[in-house]
């Protein structure tokens, strides 16, 4: 199966790679997928006093596609407010790195990391976590 | 060096030009059928596929009236596996294999379990191996057919066959192996190792696709199998269709050429394969998978921990290898070879199979080490799995949210 251009470029120099405090009230950690499945990712935001997401580190087991959605995902979520964040979709992720359909569920994973790390920081913010009721395609 | 470096020879082998020399007159100018006996084009096929015959006999110790030609191993193990079933049924309709055989065993077994077939499936011991103990106590009187591989295509241990022949004769049933990773590799004889049926490949020993062979044994005992092609009645009744003559040629050159070169390559094989896997199992936490004594010259399968097979096969896209993930796949199954030796699935999906060839040489191989471990430790600085690993984390102690 061929790569394309934008997923081998993220998989070859992945941004943003890393590990923030996640004993930080500022952090915020999503950790999701399983090592059984053949991909885990863990994505982590730290947000500032104004609700605006400063920073953004991942760091990701899996196939290229799945290294190359949360690269993505941590370059997208840099200086956006949480509540732009949650609107992220993985479709959006699906369209930018143009993964084949057998790919898709790599792009799942990063939109749930997105919101786990969301909720993560939600939390520990004394706020309650959001419910994603969205069926993915 | 030509990049990427091919080391992937368990999937297929790039063709000797020695072979491809042999073929070539027969698609131009010798182009007779074999079958056609009233003129020189049909006697030179037919002489050309005799001489393959001998070829293909000679190396594997049988005769070449025991030789069936079919279109590759896996019409080779179907004609076996439903050819005796279908012939033998009224004696027994039990049949043995293990787990970690070749799709082509495996689905036709399940095919004839459907037309009411009983069949044992083994596990081996975590070292790829048949237990022995096992396979006895799975013989019955209704057992007609013991069919284990000679060589594993994935982590290349090497059967006990004798011993199998010898468990399987003692019960009345016959011995079949799908020998097509270990022919023209390592010394296969069907006289010494007890083999009623052997199915055999060109492509996997420097010889053309689509072309195969069936030994089936003519006496003490005389096999038969019911052809699962109707034709014109080739190959004794067998197997139908007009035989493919160079491919036939080819695969007799190929033959002869495992028989004359096998030690050597073997020899030669072996300490390169030796040196890449001493070099990579430096890296921590890296394992080699299957039993590393009784194991074909030229194989190696090694799982890299906390890196996933397919990122890690992109990172090495140098080289041409196979991994034991298959994270395409909508399933997100890995290798149910690696997992019958129980390994973890996250064990399987990180695996990698080296497969060296004739072909394969030092400077290839020292680049392969290189590109690797360079491949190893750039992923698992991307790893989070890595990380947990070095904090002192029990990964199996999170609760991971699967999907």
């Amino acid at each position: 199966m061929a790569y394309s251009d934008k997923v081998i470029d993220h998989y070859s120099n992945p941004r943003n790679v890393g590990t923030l405090d996640k004993s930080s009230n500022k952090v915020g950690t999503g950790l999701v997928g399983a090592p059984e499945c053949g991909d885990v990712m863990r994505l982590q935001i730290e947000v500032d006093e104004n609700n605006v997401i400063k920073d953004a580190k991942f760091k990701t087991f899996g196939c290229g596609s799945a290294i190359a959605s949360s690269s993505l995902a941590t370059e997208w979520l840099k200086g956006k407010s949480i509540d732009d964040a949650m609107k992220i979709d993985n479709m959006d992720i699906v369209e930018e790195l143009a993964l084949p359909p057998v790919k898709i569920h790599c792009s799942v994973l990063a939109e749930d990391a997105i919101k786990a790390a969301i909720n993560d920081f939600r939390i520990k913010n004394g706020l309650a976590p959001i419910e994603s009721e969205k069926v993915h395609h | 060096m030509d990049l990427p470096i091919y080391l992937d020879n368990n999937a297929t082998t790039p063709m000797d030009p020695r072979v491809l020399d042999a073929m070539v007159p027969y698609f131009v100018q010798k182009f007779g059928n074999a079958s056609s006996r009233n003129h020189a084009f049909g006697w030179v096929a037919e002489e050309a596929v005799d001489y393959a015959r001998e070829q293909v006999a000679q190396l594997i110790g049988a005769n070449e009236k025991e030789i069936i030609f079919t279109s590759g191993a896996t019409e080779s193990d179907n004609l076996a596996l439903k050819g005796v079933f279908e012939m033998y049924k009224e004696k027994g309709n039990h049949i043995i294999t293990m787990v970690t055989e070749h799709k082509a065993v495996l689905d036709a077994c399940k095919h004839l379990e459907k037309l009411g077939a009983r069949v044992t499936y083994l596990t081996p011991k975590p070292d790829g191996l048949i237990d022995l103990e096992q396979l006895v106590a799975a013989m019955s009187q209704e057992t007609i057919l013991v069919s284990i591989m000679y060589g594993n295509n994935e982590i290349g241990v090497i059967q006990p066959v004798k011993e199998i022949a010898r468990i399987a004769h003692s019960f009345g049933a016959l011995f079949m192996t799908d020998a097509t990773q270990a022919v023209g590799k390592i010394p296969v004889n069907v006289i010494e190792d007890g083999i009623d049926l052997l199915a055999l490949s060109g492509h996997k020993m420097y010889g053309p696709k689509g072309v195969g062979a069936l030994y089936v044994r003519r006496k003490n005992p005389r096999v038969k199998v019911t052809a699962q092609m109707d034709g014109g009645g080739h190959e004794r009744g067998m197997r139908s269709g007009t035989l493919n003559v160079p491919g036939i040629v080819g695969l007799g050159k190929a033959c002869e050429l495992g028989r004359l070169e096998m030690h050597e390559d073997a020899v030669r094989l072996s300490a390169l394969r030796d040196k890449l896997e001493a070099a990579l199992t430096q890296l921590e936490e890296s394992y080699v998978n299957g039993n590393r004594e009784h194991r074909l010259p030229h194989t190696t399968n090694i799982s890299f921990k906390y890196v996933e097979g397919e990122g890690l096969m992109m990172a090495m896209k140098d080289l041409a290898v196979s991994s034991g993930s298959a994270c395409t796949s909508a399933s997100l199954e890995p290798s149910y070879v690696l997992k019958s030796l129980g390994l973890s699935d996250d064990l399987a999906h990180s695996s990698i199979r080296f497969g060296l060839g004739r072909f394969t040489t030092e400077e290839e191989v020292d680049r392969a080490i290189e590109v690797t471990r360079n491949a190893v430790t750039h992923l698992r600085e991307l790893s989070p799995l890595w990380e947990m690993f070095k904090e002192g984390i029990d990964l199996d102690s999170i609760e991971w949210a699967e999907h």
